[in-house]
């Protein structure tokens, strides 16, 4: 076994060599640059954390900024449905008073007109007493040989033709 | 120890290769010999207070692993928003070994990742390195993590900090964490020496467990291609079974290893941390 066998010999060197080499190796990439590559580590996920809040806060904001859209837009929205609304009732009434005022006017026209047949069927009753009258008179001279007065004559009538 | 005893050593360990060289020619295979470490250069001379510190195979393949490791850390460097692949790699790696250290030790265990990441990628990148099959390149692959001498000299470093984290932070307040919550007092010195006891193995067993677990896989591949060249040489009958039949099996060890090797370097990771925690909260 060597390692036993040479121990005696070889003992300073390994143990010199061994001491000068890991204190390079501690010295040199342990305290030098290990915490370099430690330190771009932290810096990363510090980096890391930042951005990730940086994000937070902004989607946050977007949120408020959507929030805050919505509002003036149901705002704007009802605005546009009372401006609707105030067109439609103002509309409605405008219908509403020019359909009041044909009414008027045919009323006017239709009493107008009553009125008309009215005083035609007046005429129309008045000459229809008279040819009475006379027929009645006529009737009366030559069956009876009565001479009526017309005055009479027309009482008479008007008293057959009311009933 | 001074060099002219190394020299008399390096003697006898060039006869001991020459010896495994004509075993090697026999068509045997040594299972230990991939263990041995062999003198670059610096052999002479090269002398820390009077110890010989010779470059061997075993520095050259740490300073392999070591540069593996700063190549890899290097390409996550960029520093980019968006990751790229290797950058994504090396951030997984920090972060492993971060939030490990955050599970076992909490909030204070954030300064020790440094050092918990030095050592959970030195030691992977030593034991993936060690597996490499380089052999087919004429490169020979050494695993430092086998020799003890290398990782018992981490885990002493591991405990070290412990022990100096322990101490500065709880000053002799420490020691009661050799007494746990709720001991009858008549038990307190019997369970005071055993923890005690438990807490002095730790380098041991730290040191041991990689050093074990790195060397008995690679024994068993080398045991097992030595079963698949014998089948072969043996000729025509049972040998070319024994040869598929070890074959397979080295395959599915090869895979085994892998896992082993990326597991031996979280649980080295993992133990230290979580004897770090001991050192920072006590019990």
């Amino acid at each position: 076994m060597p390692q036993i066998a040479q121990l005696g010999e070889t003992y300073a060197s390994q143990i010199f060599w061994i001491l000068l080499i890991f204190g390079f190796v501690f010295f040199v990439v342990g305290r030098g640059m290990v915490p370099k590559v430690m330190e771009t580590v932290s810096l990363r996920d510090k980096q890391i954390t930042e951005d990730l809040s940086a994000a937070a806060d902004a989607r946050s904001q977007a949120d408020q900024e959507e929030e805050a859209w919505r509002k003036r837009e149901n705002d704007n929205r009802a605005k546009a449905q009372a401006i609707i609304a105030e067109a439609k009732a103002q509309s409605a009434k405008a219908t509403e008073a020019r359909l009041t005022e044909a009414n008027v006017a045919i009323d006017a026209r239709m009493e107008e007109a009553d009125a008309r047949i009215a005083s035609a069927r007046d005429g129309a009753l008045e000459e229809i007493e008279t040819v009475a009258t006379e027929a009645a008179n006529d009737i009366a001279t030559r069956i009876a040989g009565v001479s009526v007065d017309e005055a009479t004559a027309r009482a008479a009538v008007k008293e057959a033709l009311n009933g | 120890m001074n060099s002219n005893d190394f020299g008399g050593r390096r003697g006898a360990v060039v006869n001991a290769r020459e010896v495994e060289d004509v075993a090697a020619e026999q068509g045997k295979v040594d299972p230990m010999h991939q263990f041995s470490i062999h003198p670059i250069f610096g052999t002479e001379g090269w002398e820390v207070a009077g110890y010989n510190v010779a470059f061997t195979n075993s520095a050259l393949w740490m300073i392999i692993a070591a540069v593996a490791v700063l190549v890899f850390v290097m390409g996550g460097l960029k520093r980019e928003l968006v990751p790229g692949r290797w950058q994504m790699a090396v951030e997984s790696m920090t972060g492993f070994v971060d939030s490990m250290l955050a599970a076992n030790i909490g909030p204070a265990g954030k300064k020790y990742v440094p050092y918990i990441f030095s050592l959970f990628m030195f030691i992977l990148f030593a034991n993936v390195l060690g597996l490499m099959p380089l052999a087919l390149v004429g490169v020979h692959p050494f695993t430092f993590t086998s020799h003890f001498s290398a990782t018992g000299v981490l885990a002493v470093m591991s405990f070290t900090i412990v022990l100096i984290v322990g101490f500065w932070k709880h000053k002799l307040h420490f020691f009661s964490l050799f007494v746990p919550h709720g001991t009858p007092l008549p038990m307190i010195p019997l369970i005071f020496v055993i923890e005690l006891v438990s807490f002095l193995v730790r380098p041991f067993s730290l040191g041991l467990r990689l050093f074990v677990a790195m060397m008995a896989g690679h024994v068993l591949l080398e045991v097992l291609s030595g079963f698949v060249i014998s089948g072969v040489n043996a000729g025509l009958g049972i040998g070319p079974i024994v040869s598929i039949l070890s074959f397979i099996l080295m395959i599915a060890i090869c895979a085994l290893e892998i896992l082993v090797a990326g597991i031996q370097a979280y649980v080295f990771a993992l133990l230290t941390s979580l004897y770090l925690n001991d050192a920072e909260n006590l019990h």
